[in-house]
């Protein structure tokens, strides 16, 4: 098949869209589809990105507020850790870096983990009673979705109901 | 218990049942990913703290109930043939065994539990089971979890969860993970809609055996990537009711066209198969893994009789390069390897 936009290429993104019970079809070449702003999901590694998203930033100009205007060479005032050793090899040097880089790091780990960053698993026995029910409150509203996106309604009433209950 | 000794018998966890399902998936796994408060991570952990939480981390494992009895292995002091063996095992990781400083392994002796310590998190568990048990695995290693966490405290955070080295694990630093047999989808071309599943359901695919992802004789790991923002049990959830029973559905509907379509193709490929096998005199652990993957195609699809699977797994597993050099008890170069590789199979496979 041929790229509907550019006709030259092959397409390889298939796009269907249904609006209002109208299906349309697009087929694109990987290079239209970019330029269209259809992003192609890939896994991108982790030291690649970080790299796209440091590079993305403005290195001079206008002073920006100060908690993104880290560079890469600021380091970590507990580990010593550097974006830029960072980004060397994607790993981070204390616990405290993800408070320390957490502008430069939300994005890379929202697209690792698909546009989520909050965390909704288990929680040490240690973990203090309000932080216990934000996380409670967030699996349950994952499960909502869930729910909805099932069409399971009597499910998502009921856990509705719950997240009422929650102060 | 040292890990020479393990080189003669097969892994419980790899390969069970005779069911449908065990046909396909020869193992689950699930791995957590810890790091414990008050230690820096180890890319800027200095080694005589490296030292100290290797000792405590050992000492509070071989303190708990494990299910089994334990050994530990300073993976630093092991030669290069026993981290080879226990990187074959999946004891331990590639990074693990070739890493550096102080480092070692808890094991269990049935090999269902091990724990790594400062690996790429300073503590890294997995619990294995034959077959797809990805529930049974959550609820062992959960328990173990919970069971370190009285002794010691991990650093986790409220937004972001259990805070590990590489921000792709944080959150619950869970790797759900199940090992897979699919040669009727490779045989059949159709590897690509196994590629489409796992990559629309965010979980990555490598090969079992092996260094590279090709000539992984049809056997292929799948594991979720995102462990942020979902809990563990939907995790689990996905994989056993979602994920694995389409990609079982796909290789059975390939097995039953090939036999339905192709059954003299199908035949000759499972019999060359086992020719080749039982009468080669050198064989490379590639050519051993590629034609054994066809001979457990036949076994399952009842094309060979006589032939148990439990025998075509053991040799998956004991014919590896390690496991061939413990068992002679000395360095082989790689003829000498193919040799003796040959011989194991030769004698297991014989139809006396």
């Amino acid at each position: 098949m041929i790229c509907q936009s550019c006709k030259e290429k092959t397409a390889t993104i298939h796009l269907t869209e249904i609006t209002s019970g109208q299906r349309c079809e697009t087929h694109l070449c990987q290079d239209c589809a970019r330029q269209q702003g259809l992003t192609v999901k890939t896994q991108m590694p982790l030291n690649e990105l970080l790299n796209t998203l440091l590079s993305a930033q403005p290195k001079t100009g206008n002073p920006a507020p100060s908690s993104v205007s880290v560079q890469s060479e600021h380091a970590c005032p507990s580990c010593g850790m550097t974006l830029k050793r960072f980004a060397a090899e994607p790993l981070l040097g204390c616990p405290n870096d993800y408070a320390e880089f957490q502008v430069e790091l939300l994005p890379l780990i929202e697209q690792s983990h698909n546009g989520k960053s909050r965390h909704c698993g288990k929680v040490p026995a240690g973990t203090s009673d309000q932080d216990r029910k934000e996380i409670q409150l967030i699996q349950l509203r994952r499960k909502l979705e869930q729910a909805i996106k099932n069409e399971d309604y009597e499910a998502a009433a009921k856990i509705r109901d719950q997240i009422k209950q929650y102060p | 218990m040292r890990p020479a000794d393990l080189c003669n018998y097969p892994s419980s966890w790899f390969g069970g049942g005779s069911d449908v399902v065990s046909e396909v998936v020869i193992s689950s796994r699930i791995r957590l990913a810890r790091n414990i408060a008050g230690y820096e991570f180890l890319p800027c952990l200095p080694p005589d703290r490296q030292r100290q939480l290797l000792n405590r981390l050992k000492d509070i494992l071989l303190s708990i109930d494990l299910g089994n009895k334990v050994f530990f292995v300073d993976i630093d002091q092991a030669s290069d043939v026993e981290r080879n063996l226990l990187t074959e095992r999946h004891l331990i990781s590639r990074r693990h065994a070739h890493g550096k400083g102080p480092r070692g392994v808890v094991v269990a002796e049935d090999e269902a539990f091990t724990a790594m310590i400062n690996e790429e998190d300073h503590l890294r568990m997995q619990v294995f089971a034959a077959g797809l048990q990805l529930n049974a695995c959550w609820e062992r290693i959960n328990r173990i979890d919970d069971a370190i966490e009285k002794k010691i405290d991990y650093t986790f955070d409220s937004r972001f969860g259990y805070l590990t080295a590489c921000p792709t694990n944080l959150g619950t630093g869970i790797r759900v993970s199940v090992m897979l047999h699919l040669p009727a989808l490779k045989l059949t071309g159709q590897m690509e809609k196994f590629i489409n599943t796992a990559r629309d359901c965010d979980m990555a695919v490598r090969g079992l055996f092996g260094e590279g992802t090709d000539a992984t004789g049809d056997f292929f790991q799948l594991s979720n990537q995102v462990t942020l923002g979902v809990s563990e049990k939907q995790v689990v959830e996905d994989f056993s009711s979602n994920v694995v029973p389409r990609i079982i559905a796909y290789e059975t509907q390939s097995r039953q066209a090939l036999l339905e379509k192709r059954p003299f193709a199908l035949d000759d490929k499972i019999q060359r198969a086992l020719g080749v096998l039982r009468s080669a005199c050198l064989i490379s652990s590639q050519e051993a893994l590629f034609l054994l993957s066809n001979v457990r195609l036949g076994v399952n699809l009842g094309r060979i009789k006589n032939i148990n699977i439990a025998t075509i797994n053991e040799l998956f597993m004991l014919t590896q390069p390690a496991h061939l050099q413990l068992r002679a008890g000395k360095i082989l170069d790689a003829d000498q390897r193919d040799t003796l590789r040959a011989e194991i199979i030769r004698t297991k496979l014989s139809p006396n």
